[in-house]
């Protein structure tokens, strides 16, 4: 029976309601994706972990039209940048991967994905950011 | 020098062996003449250095391999730099050789999850900068091409280049997309190649050298900086490739930290160069270089490159060798490959590609790290 693995698990919490896994600075405020025991601009200790907003806006992306080395899902896909409103911008996939019909600043959603079946016939599965018109 | 392209059946050191053996003879300096040694390589592996200066039975003195990513021939020209400076060798040779292997490059930077999440496909972070600019500066896809164009222009004067046929907008805006909106052509190609120069202190007295050092063949250039920064963290397109960043736009850039400090090193600013040799990984990181260098304000790459002062001919050549979009990046090599290029320009070796009485220098690389490399010569 197949089950649903996280490509990586602390990445991201699966389900009705995901949620990026980051954390929060208590000394200079900062949120960081993913968390970190250590705040990369400050270098306090032991910041709190935070759930990250699900939604934001989109500040950049483009489209994967050949496989990256270790890559096992379909081409093309979308992947670029996107804002939340914690004031930070994080790296991800997209669900589109027509970079025409996306547009800088557009609403989007996070969604975990499908990425493909391991050895195991599991479906690995990873976060992206959808357009919220689309989810 | 060792030209940069493929070469089947030539390994890392053997382009070592013809470049270290022809900046010494270059430079006068013979077995013994040199009391360290600096090799860049990235994918070099254990010893690739001593694997070198074996075959030419020249150990004995420290040898050390240096991995700055695309800025590693940087680094060690930095650390060679600085040993002179403090007394510890008079004479030090500084190298770099290469063989990068084909197709996307699988970085081991990257964590085995990034890469089964599609989030390693390192064309795709520069695609994510050059909309960026495309964005912040009013780059254009004409603009990019245009930058393919000049690179390719210049390198089809350069025997050292992997491509010396120039190219047409046409043809490179019509070579298939690989990341929207990089075209093909618009991307430089991982290579092979090996670069080699000779530092020695400005005050050596070359008469007086006790062992292995003759007069040199050509007259000596300045290297009045060398500087390597890595990056600060907040830039999420910074070359660190972190999974995130903070909505703050004023993060200086690793460049903009070593360009800053290689002029303050140099006592030398931006308005006093005459050719640089710049980061041209893809076209527009050869505009995003003009901003972070300090060729022209932020947001007025376009216009400088449209301007033509960046042409051969202009006020300010950049990447007269053809940049790496002609020669192709050997990692552990490229810079020294640029510092060999304007070495040439400064004495006024380039032929059909020379920069009329060149005499400030400065070459340029960053990469993954992040490192940033910024180096000026002098004659």
């Amino acid at each position: 029976m197949s089950e649903r693995v996280m490509v990586r698990a602390g990445l991201f919490k699966d389900g009705e309601q995901p949620a990026l896994l980051g954390s929060r600075c208590t000394v200079c405020g900062a949120h960081h994706f993913p968390r970190h025991d250590t705040c990369p601009y400050c270098s306090t200790e032991d910041p709190v972990p935070t759930e990250l907003s699900g939604s934001g806006t989109l500040w950049a992306w483009t489209a994967v039209t050949s496989a990256p080395p270790g890559y096992q899902g379909e081409i093309p896909y979308g992947l670029g940048v996107v804002e939340l409103p914690e004031g930070i911008r994080v790296i991800t996939r997209l669900t589109e991967g027509d970079p025409a019909a996306l547009a800088f600043g557009q609403a989007m959603r996070l969604r975990i994905v499908p990425l493909h079946a391991d050895a195991d016939g599991n479906d690995v599965v990873t976060f992206a950011f959808a357009p919220l018109d689309a989810s | 020098m060792h030209p940069f392209g493929r070469f089947e059946g030539v390994s890392t050191t053997d382009m070592g062996v013809q470049a270290v053996r022809a900046a010494l003879r270059e430079a006068g300096v013979g077995k013994g003449g040199f009391q360290a040694a600096f090799c860049g390589t990235a994918y070099g592996g254990v010893a690739t250095g001593h694997k070198v200066l074996s075959r030419l039975g020249m150990t004995g003195m420290p040898i050390v391999d240096v991995e700055a990513g695309c800025a590693s021939g940087g680094a060690a020209l930095m650390l060679a730099a600085g040993a002179i400076k403090a007394g510890q060798y008079d004479t030090v040779l500084v190298f770099g050789t290469e063989k990068m292997p084909k197709g996307i490059i699988r970085s081991s930077f990257f964590e085995p999850w990034q890469e089964e999440a599609g989030l390693a496909a390192t064309p795709s972070f520069f695609a994510l900068r050059a909309q960026r600019v495309t964005m912040t500066s009013g780059v254009t896809k004409d603009h990019l091409a245009q930058v393919v164009v000049k690179n390719r222009r210049h390198g089809a004067a350069n025997p050292d280049a992997m491509y010396q046929k120039e190219i047409s907008a046409e043809e490179v805006l019509a070579s298939r997309v690989i990341c929207e909106p990089l075209h093909l052509f618009m991307l430089c190609s991982p290579n092979e190649g090996a670069a080699a120069v000779v530092l020695t202190r400005a005050d050596r007295d070359t008469a007086s050298t006790s062992s292995g050092a003759s007069m040199p063949s050509v007259p000596p250039i300045t290297l009045a900086g060398a500087v390597l920064r890595s990056h600060l963290p907040g830039s999420v397109l910074s070359e660190s490739t972190p999974l995130s960043g903070l909505t703050d736009d004023t993060v200086p850039a690793p460049t903009t930290l070593a360009a800053r400090a290689a002029f303050e090193e140099a006592g030398l600013g931006p308005d006093d160069l005459d050719v640089v040799e710049c980061q041209d990984t893809d076209a527009a990181r050869e505009l995003i270089s003009y901003e972070e260098i300090g060729l022209c304000d932020p947001g007025g790459s376009a216009e400088l490159l449209v301007s033509g002062a960046t042409m051969l001919g202009g006020r300010l050549p950049v990447n007269p060798s053809g940049g790496l979009l002609s020669k192709g990046e050997p990692l552990g090599a490229s810079a020294l490959g640029q510092v060999v290029e304007l070495v040439r320009q400064l004495r006024g070796e380039c032929g059909p590609r020379q920069v009329e009485g060149a005499r400030v220098a400065l070459s340029h690389t960053v990469g993954r790290g992040a490192n940033a490399g910024v180096v000026i010569l002098t004659r």
